[in-house]
C-alpha cells in the first residue's frame, strides 16, 4: 500500500516537473525526444570495457537537469531506486572475467570489474536521460513528438488514454487496497483470494468507466476518430538544441575526452 | 424554436435482462425551462437521460428533440442539439488537456483549427476556466473538472442541457459558484439531482419519477410543498421551505 | 524481467525495436480495419487497469515474497491479440518513463518479451486451443494458467538471448538459461494463477463481457504473412546494424573478437596467422585482445601505448593497455567528473539568479 500510495505521489510529480516554464520545457517535445534518443544510441554503442569515454556523456543529464530546474535529489534517488535488473546481471562480470585489463602502478584491475562498472555507467546514463525527458517534456507531449514522426495514431491515442486515466485507476487501486489493509487487523500482506477479488472488482469498475468514457465521447460526436489539434514548432532553438548536442555526443563518441585530458596532465606533472 | 422542445410520450424502457427501467414516461419540456428531475437512487432518472442524448432508444413510445424523434438516423442533429454534462467528470474528460478536451466536440463538428481558439477560450471563460487551459484534467479540483467539463459542452453551443447530478461531490462555494452560473443560461436545462436546494434554486419547475413513472411535475415550489410525494421517493424537503425550528414560524 | 539498456549493444536494441514497431504498425493497422469506436476509450482504460492492477501485491504463502499480475494474457482474453499488444506495448512504454523500467533502447526488447510472446504465441497457440470458443470455466482456467507460464518462460528466454547477442554480461548461456527459467516458471505459475482467477471471477459476475470478447474475429490467415515479413525485416536490420558494428569496433562484433583474441593466446602461434587473416576480413580492429594487457605491458613500457597497432596504422589504442594510459584513463575520467558537477552548479546557479 505504502508502495501503491508512493507511486501515485510519483506520476503526479513527475506531471508538476513537466509542467516547468523554462526554455527547455518549452523546446518541441520532437527535438528533446530525438536528441535523447540519440544520446542513448551513443552510449550504448561503446565497447563492453570502456569507462573513462562514457564520462563526457554525463553532460547531458547534467545539462538537462540544471537548465530545466530540476530537482536532482529527487531524480537520482529515483534512478537507484530503479530495480537494477542489470546491476543483478552485471554483478557477475567481476567473477567470470578476471584477466587483468587496467594497471596503475602494481594494481591491476580485472576485465570483470571494468565491464561492471560500464554497465553501471550506462545504466545512470540511460536511465538518467529517460527520465529527465519525461520530467522536461511530459507524457502528453511525447505523444504528440511521437504522432509527428509518424508513429501509428492507434497506438499514441492509446498512450494519451493510458496517461489520463492511470492516475484515476491507480488511485482506486489504492483506495481498495487500503480498505483491505484497514480490515485486515494487522496480519500484513494480501492473500491471493481476497487479491483476485480486488483485482476482479478494479476490472469491473474499469469496464463499466471505459463505457461511460465512450457515452461521453459519443455525446460529444465522437466517430472513431480522435482529432488532434496542436500548434507546436521547430525553430531555432530547437535547431540548435538538437544541433549542438549532436556535434558534442559525435566528438565524445570518436574521442576520448578523459584520456586525452589526463594525458595532457599527467605530461605536465612529469 | 421548436427545436429547443423536448417531448415525451408513453416512453418505456426495460434493460436486456428484461427488468423494466421506464415505465410510461410523459412529459414536455418547454423552449428556455429550466427542469429539475428528481427520484430516488435507482428511480430511472439516468435511464431517461441516456434517452434524450441517444445513447439508448425507447422500447415503446416516443421522444421527440426538437421535433426530431431520437432514433439512429437522427442521433448526429440530437447530439448536435443536446449537450450532456456527466456526474462524474472523470469519464467525460478523456483528453490530454483542458482546452483539448473543451475543442474534441468542435473539432468532430469540423470547425476550422482557425476558429477553434476563439471558440474553446470563450467557452472556458463563461465557466471561469481559462486560467486552467493547458492543465491536464486529472490535476483539478473537483469543481475545477466540473466547470471544464461544462465548457466541454457549452462550446458545442447545443439548444438543451442535460445534467447528471452536478452538485455531486462539491465543495459548497463550488457549488454556489455553479448556481450562480447555471442561473445566467438561457438553454433548455434538465437537471437530474438530489439536491433539492439547488433544485429550487436553479430550476422553476421539477419532475418527481418514482419507479419509472412521473408522480409529480409542477412548479417546483408545489411539488417540494407536498411531503407525501417526496417520502414516496427517498427525498427531504429542502431546509428553505421547512418551517422554522427556533421559532416555528 | 525487464531488459535493461546498460545490458544491450545497439544492433540487438535496433533490431528488436525494428521487430516490435513492425508489430505495432501491423497491430495498430489491425485494430483500425476492426473499426469499433468502442474500443477506443476500452483499451485507454483497460491500459490503465493493468498498470494500476501491477502494483498490488499478494503474499505467496510460505515463501515471503509477493507476486503481482503481468496482464498481458487478460488483455488478450478481453480484446484479442492486436488490441492487446498495443495496450501492452502502451503500459511498459509508460512504465519505461515513468519507472525507468528498462530505458528506452531496451523497450523494443520488452514490448517483445511480454507483448509479443503472450498475444501472438500463448494466447492463440495454448489458451484458444484449450478454452476454446466457448465458457467453459474449467477449460479457461487451465488455458490461461498454462498459456501464462508459456509466455514468461518465452519471454524470459528472449531475455538470455537478447543479453547473450548483445555480449555486455559475461553470463555464459547455460547458466543465464539455468537462472532465469526456473525463476519464471515460479512468477509465469503465479501469473497464469492469477488469470485464471481473474477471468474466472469475471465469467462469474459478468459472463457477458467474456462472451462479447470471444464472439470477436480470431486472428485472420494473414498472420503468417505478417510474421514472415517480420521475421525479414528483424534478420535485415539485425544483418545491417552488425555490419556496421564490425566497421566500428563496437557491440556486437566486438564481442567476438574480443573471444577469438583470448584463443590466440592459448593456442600459440600455430593458428595466429589464420586467425589474424579472419580477423582483418572481419572487422579493421587490430588483434590486440585486452586479455593480452598483462603479457605485453612489459614491452609497453618502452614503446608506449602502440606497441599493438602494425595493423592498426593511425588508430589510437584501447586506452587501458598499458599503465600509461590506465592512469591517464583515471585522471583524466576524475577531472571529467569534477567539470560535469562544476558546469552543474554553475547552470544551477546562474538560473536561479535569472
Amino acid at each position: 500500500m505504502g508502495q501503491l500510495a508512493q507511486n501515485l505521489t510519483d506520476i503526479g510529480y513527475m506531471d508538476t516537473l513537466a509542467a516547468g516554464f523554462t526554455r527547455l520545457h518549452r523546446l518541441d517535445p520532437r527535438a528533446k525526444l530525438l536528441t535523447t534518443a540519440l544520446f542513448i544510441v551513443a552510449v550504448v554503442s561503446f565497447g563492453k570495457y570502456e569507462v573513462s569515454a562514457l564520462l563526457p556523456f554525463l553532460l547531458y543529464p547534467v545539462y538537462l537537469a540544471a537548465q530545466g530546474r530540476l530537482p536532482v535529489g529527487h531524480l537520482l534517488k529515483k534512478v537507484l531506486l530503479v530495480s537494477p535488473f542489470a546491476v543483478v546481471v552485471g554483478i557477475f562480470n567481476p567473477f567470470l572475467d578476471s584477466g587483468v585489463l587496467l594497471r596503475v602502478g602494481d594494481f591491476g584491475v580485472s576485465g570483470g570489474w571494468v565491464s561492471f562498472a560500464s554497465i553501471l555507467l550506462r545504466f545512470f546514463l540511460t536511465v538518467s536521460a529517460a527520465l529527465l525527458l519525461l520530467a522536461l517534456t511530459g507524457m502528453n507531449s511525447i505523444c504528440e513528438a511521437l504522432l509527428r514522426l509518424g508513429v501509428p495514431k492507434a497506438f499514441v491515442v492509446q498512450l494519451l488514454f493510458l496517461n489520463r486515466y492511470l492516475f484515476s485507476l491507480t488511485a482506486e487501486a489504492e483506495s481498495m487496497s487500503r480498505a483491505r489493509a484497514l480490515r485486515s487487523a494487522g496480519r500484513g500482506g494480501m492473500g491471493f483470494g481476497v487479491f483476485i477479488q480486488i483485482l476482479g472488482h478494479l476490472l469491473l469498475k474499469t469496464l463499466d468507466r471505459a463505457e461511460r468514457v465512450y457515452r461521453a465521447m459519443l455525446c460529444r460526436g465522437f466517430d472513431g476518430h480522435i482529432r488532434v489539434a496542436r500548434f507546436s514548432n521547430i525553430g531555432r532553438p530547437e535547431l540548435l538544441f538538437c544541433g549542438a548536442w549532436t556535434a558534442l555526443f559525435i566528438v565524445f563518441r570518436f574521442v576520448n575526452l578523459p584520456v586525452a585530458l589526463g594525458q595532457a596532465v599527467t605530461g605536465l606533472l612529469k | 424554436m421548436s427545436h429547443h422542445i423536448v417531448e415525451a410520450q408513453g416512453l418505456r424502457y426495460s434493460y436486456p435482462d428484461g427488468t423494466p427501467a421506464l415505465e410510461d414516461i410523459s412529459l414536455r419540456v418547454e423552449h428556455g425551462e429550466a427542469v429539475a428531475l428528481v427520484g430516488e437512487n435507482g428511480a430511472g432518472k439516468s435511464t431517461l437521460l441516456r434517452h434524450f442524448t441517444g445513447c439508448l432508444f425507447p422500447a415503446a413510445g416516443t421522444l421527440r428533440i426538437g421535433g426530431l424523434p431520437v432514433a439512429k438516423e437522427h442521433l448526429t442533429e440530437i447530439r448536435r442539439a443536446v449537450g450532456m454534462v456527466f456526474q462524474n467528470p472523470d469519464d467525460q474528460l478523456f483528453m490530454p488537456t483542458v482546452f483539448e478536451d473543451a475543442a474534441f466536440g468542435l473539432l468532430n463538428l469540423g470547425v476550422s483549427e482557425a476558429q477553434l481558439e476563439g471558440k474553446v477560450m470563450g467557452a472556458l471563460e463563461t465557466v471561469g476556466a481559462a486560467h486552467l487551459r493547458s492543465r491536464p484534467p486529472y490535476r483539478l479540483s473537483q469543481g475545477e473538472k466540473r466547470a471544464v467539463s461544462i465548457a466541454g459542452v457549452l462550446v458545442m453551443q447545443p439548444d438543451i442541457l442535460v445534467m447528471d447530478e452536478p452538485t455531486s461531490n462539491l465543495d459548497p462555494r463550488s457549488r454556489r459558484r455553479l448556481i450562480e452560473l447555471l442561473k445566467t443560461f438561457k438553454h433548455t436545462r434538465i437537471i437530474a439531482t438530489h439536491d433539492l436546494d439547488f433544485a429550487l434554486e436553479v430550476c422553476g419547475r421539477t419532475i418527481v419519477i418514482h419507479k419509472g413513472r412521473v408522480t409529480a411535475d409542477g412548479p417546483t415550489r408545489e411539488v417540494f410543498g407536498d411531503e407525501k410525494i417526496l417520502r414516496l421517493s427517498n427525498l427531504e424537503q429542502p431546509a428553505a421551505l421547512r418551517k422554522c425550528p427556533a421559532c416555528g414560524g | 524481467m525487464h531488459m535493461a539498456d546498460a545490458l544491450l549493444s545497439p544492433a540487438v536494441g535496433g533490431t528488436m525495436w525494428t521487430v516490435s514497431g513492425g508489430l505495432l504498425a501491423y497491430s495498430a493497422k489491425k485494430v483500425r480495419e476492426e473499426a469499433d469506436d468502442r474500443k477506443v476509450p476500452l483499451m485507454g482504460v483497460l491500459g490503465a487497469f493493468i498498470f494500476a492492477a501491477q502494483m498490488i501485491n499478494f503474499t505467496i504463502p510460505a515463501t515471503g515474497s509477493s507476486g503481482h499480475m503481468g496482464g498481458g494474457m487478460i488483455l488478450a482474453i478481453l480484446l484479442g491479440p492486436w488490441s492487446a499488444f498495443l495496450v501492452m506495448a502502451s503500459v511498459l512504454t509508460v512504465q519505461a518513463l515513468f519507472f525507468a523500467d528498462g530505458g528506452l533502447l531496451a523497450l523494443g526488447c520488452n514490448i517483445f518479451n511480454l507483448g509479443f510472446f503472450t498475444c501472438f504465441v500463448a494466447y492463440p497457440l495454448i489458451y484458444k486451443k484449450i478454452a476454446g470458443d466457448g465458457l467453459d470455466g474449467r477449460r479457461i482456467m487451465l488455458g490461461s494458467t498454462l498459456a501464462g507460464i508459456a509466455g514468461l518462460q518465452l519471454g524470459a528466454f528472449g531475455v538470455v538471448v537478447q543479453t547473450l547477442a548483445s555480449g555486455i554480461s559475461e553470463l555464459p548461456f547455460k547458466t543465464f538459461v539455468m537462472l532465469m527459467q526456473p525463476i519464471h516458471l515460479a512468477i509465469g505459475l503465479v501469473e497464469g494463477l492469477v488469470t485464471a482467477g481473474v477471468v474466472s471471477f469475471i465469467l462469474k459476475a459478468r459472463p457477458e463481457i467474456l462472451a462479447a470478447a470471444t464472439e470477436r474475429k480470431p486472428i485472420g490467415v494473414s498472420v503468417k504473412g505478417a510474421l514472415a515479413g517480420l521475421t525479414a525485416a528483424a534478420v535485415l536490420t539485425g544483418a545491417a546494424l552488425s555490419w556496421f558494428a564490425s566497421a566500428n569496433p563496437d557491440g556486437l562484433e566486438w564481442a567476438m573478437l574480443r573471444t577469438s583474441g583470448k584463443e590466440e593466446l592459448e593456442s600459440g602461434a600455430k593458428v595466429h596467422g589464420l586467425l589474424a587473416s579472419l580477423q582483418e576480413k572481419t572487422s579493421f580492429l587490430p588483434d590486440y585482445g585486452f586479455k593480452k594487457a598483462e603479457v605485453v605491458h612489459e614491452p609497453a613500457a618502452e614503446e608506449g601505448g602502440t606497441q599493438a597497432a602494425p595493423e592498426a596504422g593511425e588508430q589510437a589504442p584501447w586506452p587501458a593497455v598499458d599503465a600509461g594510459t590506465s592512469v591517464a584513463g583515471l585522471v583524466g575520467g576524475l577531472l571529467t567528473l569534477a567539470l560535469a558537477g562544476l558546469i552543474g552548479f554553475a547552470l544551477r546557479r546562474r538560473n536561479a539568479a535569472a
